[in-house]
């Protein structure tokens, strides 16, 4: 067909050539634009064993995350929990009792309208302090639990249902500023769950001092409406491996805070040598219940709880995470024991080209 | 004659392509190619480009987490701008630190 196409005339072989050429070109472009924007999962893999009083329970998890890019001001991404929990049948009964989870996390669109704005649409994990948006994936916490405030201003579930506006407000060396503000339905399916409210974060970062000073506000706008307040100070001095992070959060019924430093040693051949692998981490918690209405998901009592941790970093992007915790309240001090192995997985969707 | 047909359509497509790919184009035409791609080498990103995303990861991305160990350069696109969003950085940051993933 194409050889007597050929044989016909010298403009049809001319259209040819051009029509070849400009499928070519195109398929070069598209190649070119799509080389780098693969769809990838990617995400954390672990086994954990936590002692809580006494009781050890095991439990296998993974927490895939999936980005989608649609185009070039597009993307889609989600990230799910599959976890199983043995813990041992109680009364002193042998044997274990396991139960398992399976759920999304959050599933939301991103649209990058311009250089300063992104707008987030679906649910998505609510932009309160630090931990929930950046520390909470099972690969980067250096303690498998949260800290004892996690609860104080997001909202029990810390995932919003509705829309947000975020981006780079502000961003030169010497100074960035960013902002996130969202609204949140009040929606009752199990997997999106969540409570209607409203609020936001801004973080001023000095790159050079290395230091993040950010202020967070949530409202809850059902129910008794009630107001919680944060901020947040981190601190990574430049060329070493110290790390400082802190929160404070209060609301109407109870406060608190916590604070973690962990540092890694460059001095025995740097960070990637059998000693600089090893990561000693402590984390200071400490809640202060204001009176006695029980609405934030915080302990009914003061507590106290000092997390001592030594993580070490293997290769291939395996950490094994353990910790001791001693926690003091009024209604009893207990231990944690802590040890856990977790892998984090990036990988495209498919091979391409 | 059936030379110049070519080169004039080349150009045109080319032009007409610009718009719809306009964000990436203008991103990808100062980046040397990823290693995944199939187009022959350019120059390698100046040194100062390097170091600059260099310092915008540590700044950036480090502050959470450790670097992950090898990736396939063909999802580097969608981790800077999955972290744009996640980490709000500024389009010049996620410029830089695609030129640092890719160099």
């Amino acid at each position: 067909m194409l050889s007597h196409l050929f044989n016909r005339s010298n403009s049809r072989r001319v259209c040819i050539v051009k029509a070849i050429a400009i499928a070519s070109l195109f398929v070069c472009c598209a190649h070119d634009v799509d080389a780098q924007d693969t769809p990838l999962i990617s995400g954390g893999g672990g086994f954990t064993a936590n002692t809580n009083g006494g009781k050890t329970t095991y439990s296998p998890i993974v927490e895939p995350l999936l980005a989608l890019p649609l185009g070039p001001h597009l993307l889609v991404e989600s990230r799910a929990a599959l976890e199983e929990a043995w813990t041992p049948n109680p009364k002193n009964e042998p044997g274990f009792n396991h139960s398992h989870f399976v759920g999304l996390t959050y599933l939301q669109g991103d649209w990058i309208v311009s250089k300063h704005l992104t707008v987030v649409a679906g649910s998505f994990l609510m932009p309160f302090e630090t931990y929930n948006e950046r520390l909470s994936p099972i690969w980067i916490g250096n303690f498998q639990s949260a800290p004892l405030t996690y609860a104080l201003g997001n909202m029990s579930t810390g995932v919003a249902t509705g829309a947000m506006v975020r981006g780079s407000a502000f961003s030169r060396q010497k100074l960035t500023i960013d902002y996130a503000a969202y609204f949140s339905a009040r929606e009752g399916n199990q997997y999106f769950a969540s409570e209607r409210s409203s609020g936001g974060r801004t973080n001023f970062y000095l790159p050079d001092k290395r230091l993040e000073i950010g202020f967070s506000y949530n409202r809850l706008l059902q129910g008794t409406h009630e107001n919680f307040y944060g901020t947040h100070v981190w601190w990574e001095p430049a060329n070493t491996a110290f790390r400082f992070r802190s929160e404070f959060a209060r609301g109407h019924h109870a406060q608190g805070y916590w604070i973690e430093v962990d540092y890694r040693t460059q001095a025995f051949h740097g960070l990637d040598s059998w000693v600089g692998r090893i990561e000693p981490v402590f984390r200071m918690n400490q809640t202060f219940r204001r009176d006695t209405n029980f609405s934030d998901g915080l302990a009914l009592v003061d507590t106290q709880r000092a997390d001592f941790g030594l993580d070490y970093n293997l290769p291939h992007n395996t950490r094994v995470l353990t910790s001791y915790s001693r926690q003091f309240a009024s209604t009893g001090n207990h231990n944690i024991w802590q040890t856990g192995l977790v892998y984090r997985f990036l990988f495209p969707t498919w091979k391409g080209k | 004659m059936t030379m110049t047909f070519t080169l004039r359509m080349l150009t045109i497509s080319a032009l007409l392509s610009t718009p719809l790919y306009s964000q990436n184009a203008t991103l990808k035409a100062s980046l040397p190619p990823a290693s995944g791609s199939k187009q022959p080498a350019t120059t390698p990103a100046p040194t100062s480009h390097v170091s600059e995303g260099q310092q915008i990861f540590e700044q950036q991305c480090s502050r959470c987490h450790n670097a992950p160990e090898g990736f396939s350069p063909r999802i580097s696109g969608t981790i800077i701008r999955h972290m744009r969003v996640r980490a709000s950085l500024s389009q010049h940051e996620e410029t830089e630190l695609l030129r640092f993933l890719n160099p």
